[in-house]
């Protein structure tokens, strides 16, 4: 294989991805956007308050312009979307990209650590149950199992009460930024990215328990051994490797879970991430900021799926070459 | 017809198959314990509501954060609201939210699964992108946004849920269903004339059944667990008592009350970890992934009570002054926990000398194989070799540590597998499959290694040695992969050559070819040689010497020629009896009438 | 006598013969590819061959050859592109499914992997008494039927309750010929039906096919990867070679004086079980292949795969 083909099919392959990325943004704009608009008529009475007047309530309308046509309206948001402008929000009047903009590091910190913390040690426990089996892998798998079912937020409740308010190690709510002090950033962030790993861990460790089960199985690792290979490292080169495909495909997911688990656990810990607002803006009908935060996920998602997709073409040349 | 092991493990699996699933999950503690739980809790959630002594709604002012008494059991809330009741209400509402959601999550997505997965086409196409779609949006986010939409119906929310999980259905189920379709029995069933929806019923559901009970109980976790978050966020509907606005309730007052807090994530992290520890014995159970079985035996292997008989010799006289291998009363069994043990080779002996190919020949389970992996010392888990001893140049191998065995391996026994493809490494260049070896074992540098790589190459007959050098193993062709596997066992120069049905995966011109090769290394080199067949046109082709196997024993044995000429044990003669090369061709065909 | 591609077509019948209860006429089918592009992959290329009731054609081919295929179009498995199928004298390539059910009745399947042609859910007696309910016989009928089948297999008759997972390799085909014969087909596509089992157990396997033909008068088309048993088996033999048909002719002549160059390889690539005849045939290979290497006239693409 001469190099330049592995490229050529490596940037169809991108391309190919980004198509996919493109096409499914489309598709949630225009699902959430009518969605949400053909919501919005109680948006405008909830707004004015209860006691206002038809009038007031039409007027109001007029001026979050429900009166027109939906489609006129789609094309609007639309055409300023692209030049990286989401409206205003109904509520507060603040620009919603600014409205988000300040509030996603937040999130995004949150998750990232998540994946971090999870991904080492969902493949440490994975690697571990499948290379030792017997009662290691046994407690490996009831652990992940539990804590894999119970709920990230119900994680982060807990955590609250045992090391914030019982033993007071960590600061049960409030948010410092890392520019202002590293070490209470960290401790900030902390408990919050143990809650939401504890669940990843499970179900990643899970999956690499058993794709490296799997992976352990094939022919090709007895072939190896007969040439000399010690036993360990035909494991951890070649089977953990054949085995990480699936692993990095079931953390990509998770990504997803924890960043949606985020926003939750942001509540319990009173982070200013886009969780509290997101929530605050659903109960009121906040049409342009729900759409903010539903369309700023969707690019992240098509982000993270891009990017899993590529480490996986990394992994498997069959992916790559094909 | 049915060899020693096979019955053997018929028998054990059929006794295993006879205890219905109900029975095998309530023998494992973890599922017992969880079903037993789910009994009871669904128990409360519908006679509950008509036994508790209070409203769970109706507030009461002097009872505000009552501590346990008598009357309030579980105390009162910030409103004075009894919470054993709203606690018992709650299970109603909340059992019956996840209800919801895995009536329309299954509803949606085993149909479009089975359509998916049985007819494929455009259906499949359209339905795999959207439920890509459904996955890809945290199922959080997409909720705030419909909750912002339907308002705070606890029903309408847990529908929509339900759409949302519905791929997790659609992709077990279709990807179950596509397994079972390119099964040659559907293929059979469609050819006898049954129709789709019968194939369906008869074949297909019963596939699906498996994989979607283990994903209801997953979806029910995450149900609770989804509807929880909701309510806990005070998006949830007001006047229902839930578990999820119990939580919010004693979060509000966590510094006040910290026991409200505790009750409801009780009854949310009991109830999730039981629905998903309830799937999880259902899976072990249908595949059983779970390792209880593997205690050891108790009592030591016991050599078998039939004695194998000594096999008929050829040349009684032969003895080797110097074999490469001697293999003397060879047993190798697997350890089976509870049952014991199962003996597949027993009482084998064989010597090999410098430069000679000894073929070893017999049917499936006959323990040709496992006789090559012990010598090799790489038996799979579970198997070790329990009596006699295997000399390679007069050394013990059995019984050597780990560490001496493999660099034995590496320099002195080469291995040529089976199966040409999957003895290759997918995510590794066929290059750094063989110099990796070399650099490790033999300890040269990159540029000596990639060298004589490429030697090694060329040496086995592949035209363009650098570019299969470069090319990952799906990219060559089966023949081609059974020539890097030679190179790959030779690459040490080793004195003595595993071959293990080395030609059985290839086409009969390609086998041909690869004989050729062997006979070439080996008369060139001087290597000797085990060869593990089936077949006996392989061992005339190759063999000097052969050992016939049957039931874990040598039956006869002798050189090649002598024994094609005469024969002596019946069972050899049974073989040679079944061939068809000296059978005479059909004949022409008559008309029945003229038959007749 | 043999005959090859040239002149195919009414030689090897002999003369007042009937006529021919299968006949494929320039058959080619392509499978349809995967991704947004679809391109059609051919497999076969017009290929044409005929059995006639009673008799049995085999046919020979390595992996990729299209030999599995030919069987699968003829079952209504596999997507036709061109050319026809005639069985008893209606065109079946395009069958309609409700017609595909009906000939269901002549025409049958006993496929290679014993394992995983029967459902392993489903006890023999359901296995067997699929096809015969399926065209509504009664209960009572079906099990008189299916009693003797497994006569007929010489299985015994207690098979009917227990799973497939309890025989071997060679008692599941069995069950599988039984399946097969259950509507008294008058073809049955034998696709390598046993090149999954052992020595012995194939001989007794391929004796029970015999022993039923001669009871029943079915016709088979036999294929197989495995000259030696194509010719114990079948009265005519056509080779597949790259999708398409080299040579065909009647059995003994094919299958031991092949005259075209990839038959003759074949047949000497094939070890025999005599040391001093596999010698002998070894060198010949070696010199059919250097006067093919000098004279070209090898098979379009080499072989060297």
């Amino acid at each position: 294989m001469v190099p330049r083909i592995h490229n050529s099919h490596m940037i169809t392959f991108i391309l190919r991805r980004l198509a996919t990325g493109v096409a499914m943004l489309v598709t949630i704009s225009i699902t959430a956007f009518v969605l949400l608009n053909l919501g919005a008529t109680d948006t405008a009475r909830r707004l004015v308050g209860q006691t206002a007047s038809a009038e007031i309530v039409a007027r109001k309308a007029a001026e979050l312009g429900l009166d027109r046509p939906l489609g006129e309206r789609f094309f609007e948001w639309i055409t300023a979307a692209l030049t990286g402008d989401l409206g205003r929000s109904w509520q507060s009047g603040q620009s919603v990209v600014d409205a988000i903009a300040t509030r996603l590091p937040v999130t995004l910190s949150l998750t990232i650590g998540a994946v971090i913390v999870s991904a080492a040690l969902a493949i440490a426990l994975g690697a571990l149950a499948a290379g030792r089996r017997g009662w290691t892998d046994r407690v490996v798998q009831v652990l992940s199992v539990i804590g894999g079912a119970i709920p990230g937020f119900l994680i982060a409740l807990i955590l609250v009460l045992v090391f914030a308010i019982s033993l007071r190690w960590f600061p049960a709510t409030g948010y410092v930024r890392p520019e202002d002090s590293l070490g209470g950033w960290l401790a900030t962030i902390a408990l919050p990215v143990i809650a939401l790993s504890i669940g990843a861990i499970g179900s990643v460790a899970q999956q690499v328990r058993g794709s490296m089960i799997d992976a352990l199985r094939h022919d090709y690792v007895r072939t190896l051994r007969a040439r000399g290979l010690p036993h360990h490292r035909v494991v951890y080169r070649h089977v953990l490797r054949n085995a990480a495909g699936p692993a990095l495909s079931t953390l990509g997911l998770q990504f997803i879970v924890m960043f949606g688990g985020a926003v939750i656990v942001e509540q319990v810990f009173s982070l200013p991430g886009i969780g509290q607002s997101a929530v605050a803006a659903t109960v009121v009908g906040d049409v342009p900021f729900v759409m903010g935060i539903v369309i700023v996920t969707a690019i992240l998602v098509v982000i993270v799926n891009l990017a899993v997709d590529l480490l996986q073409g990394w992994l498997n040349p069959k992916v790559r070459l094909s | 017809m049915t060899t020693a092991p096979d019955t053997l493990a018929v028998r054990v699996r059929r006794g295993r198959q006879q205890r219905s699933l109900a029975h095998r999950i309530l023998r494992s503690p973890l599922g017992a314990a969880s079903l037993i739980y789910l009994a009871a809790v669904t128990l409360i959630a519908i006679v509950g509501p008509v036994l508790v002594p209070y409203d769970p709604m109706t507030a009461s002012l002097q009872d505000v954060f009552a501590p346990p008494s008598p009357e309030h059991l579980l105390g009162a809330d910030s409103a004075g609201r009894d919470v054993l009741s709203r606690l018992v209400v709650a299970t109603s509402f909340s059992l019956l939210g996840a209800l919801i959601t895995v009536v329309v999550a299954a509803g949606v997505g085993i149909p479009a699964g089975l359509i998916a997965g049985y007819r494929g086409g455009w259906f499949d196409s359209l339905s795999t992108w959207i439920a890509g779609l459904l996955l890809s949006l945290p199922a959080i986010v997409v909720l705030l946004a419909a909750r912002a939409v339907v308002g705070p119906s606890l029903w309408l929310v847990m529908g929509i849920f339900g759409v949302l999980v519905s791929p997790s259905y659609f992709r077990v189920v279709s990807s179950a269903v596509q397994a079972v379709r390119a099964e040659l029995y559907i293929d059979a069933a469609k050819v006898a004339g049954l129709g789709d929806a019968r194939i369906i019923g008869r074949h297909i559901l019963s596939v699906v059944r498996a994989p979607a009970i283990l994903m209801t109980s997953g979806i029910f976790a995450v149900g609770i667990a989804i509807q929880a978050s909701l309510d806990f966020l005070g998006l949830g509907d007001p006047t229902m008592p839930t578990w999820g606005s119990m939580l919010s309730e004693g979060f509000r007052n966590i510094y006040r009350d910290p026991t409200l807090l505790l009750w409801p994530s009780i009854a949310i992290a009991l109830t999730c970890v039981a629905f998903t520890l309830f799937g999880t014995s259902i899976r072990d159970e249908l595949e059983r992934t779970g390792d209880r079985g593997r205690a050891r035996s108790a009592a030591p292997w016991a050599a078998p009570a039939t004695r194998p008989a000594a096999p008929e010799r050829h040349d009684s006289g032969h003895a080797e002054t110097d074999p490469v291998l001697t293999v003397s009363e060879l047993s190798v069994a697997y350890d089976d926990g509870e049952s014991g043990w199962t003996t597949v080779v027993d009482g084998v002996s064989l010597n090999i000398a410098k430069g000679e190919i000894h073929a070893l020949i017999g049917e499936s389970g006959s323990g040709k194989t496992q006789t090559a992996w012990s010598i090799l010392g790489l038996l799979p888990q579970g198997g070790s070799v329990v009596a006699g001893s295997i000399k390679f140049h007069g050394d013990e191998l059995r019984g050597l540590d780990p560490h001496r065995l493999s660099q034995l391996r590496g320099r002195h026994i080469g291995y040529v597998p089976q199966e040409p493809l999957s003895n290759l490494d997918p995510s590794f260049t066929i290059g750094q499959q063989l110099t990796e070896p070399l650099r490790v074992v033999l300890g040269m540098n990159r540029a000596a290694a990639r060298d004589r790589a490429l030697q090694l190459l060329e040496r086995v007959g592949i035209v363009d040695p650098q570019r299969t050098y470069d090319s990952y193993p799906h990219l060559i062709s089966g023949g081609m992969a059974q020539r890097v596997l030679i190179a790959g066992a030779v690459a040490c120069e080793p004195d003595l050559i595993i071959a293990d049905e080395p030609t059985t995966a290839l086409d009969v011109t390609v086998q041909a070819e690869i004989l050729d090769l062997l006979r070439e290394l080996q008369s060139e080199a001087g290597v000797a040689m085990l060869l593990v067949t089936h077949n006996f046109g392989v061992v005339a082709d190759l063999a000097d010497r052969i050992s016939v196997m049957r039931n874990g024993s040598i039956v006869e044995t002798g050189p090649t020629a002598e024994l094609f000429d005469s024969p002596r044990h019946d069972y050899t003669k049974s073989l040679f009896d079944a061939l068809l090369d000296d059978a005479p061709a059909r004949g022409a065909w008559t008309p029945r009438e003229v038959r007749a | 006598m043999s005959t090859t591609l040239a002149n195919v077509d009414t030689d090897g019948t002999p003369s007042g013969s009937s006529t021919p209860l299968l006949e494929i006429r320039d058959l080619s089918v392509a499978y349809q590819g995967r991704g947004l592009a679809r391109r059609r992959i051919p497999v076969l290329h017009g290929v044409s061959l005929d059995i006639r009731p009673g008799e049995t054609v085999g046919l020979v081919g390595e992996s990729g050859s299209g030999k599995s295929t030919l069987g699968r179009a003829v079952l209504g498995l596999a997507p036709v592109t061109g050319g026809g199928i005639e069985f008893d004298g209606e065109d079946i390539a395009h069958a309609s499914a409700a017609r595909r059910r009906e000939l269901a009745a002549d025409i049958q399947v006993v496929f290679q992997d014993p394992y995983s042609s029967l459902s392993p859910t489903l006890s023999i007696g359901d296995t067997l008494s699929e096809p015969l309910r399926a065209r509504g016989v009664t209960r009572r009928d079906a099990e008189a039927r299916i009693a003797e089948l497994l006569d007929l297999v010489h299985l015994p008759k207690d098979a009917v309750r227990r799973l497939p997972r309890e025989f071997s390799g060679g008692q599941r085909q069995r069950v599988a010929i039984a399946r097969a014969l259950a509507l008294e087909p008058r073809l049955i596509v034998c696709d390598e039906p046993v090149s999954a089992l052992d020595l012995t157990t194939q001989a007794r396997v391929l004796e029970l096919f015999l022993e039923v033909q001669n009871r029943t008068d079915v016709a088979y088309l036999f294929i197989s990867h495995d000259l030696s048993v194509v010719r114990h088996m079948s009265h005519r033999v056509s080779v597949l070679y790259r999708g398409e048909i080299v040579e065909s002719g009647d059995g003994a002549s094919v299958t031991s004086a092949p005259e075209h160059p990839y038959t003759q390889r074949l047949l000497l690539a094939a070890p025999v079980a005599d040391p001093a005849v596999q010698a002998q045939r070894r060198e010949a290979l070696a010199r059919a292949r250097a006067t093919e290497t000098s004279g070209n006239q090898a098979p379009a693409k080499g072989t060297t795969r």
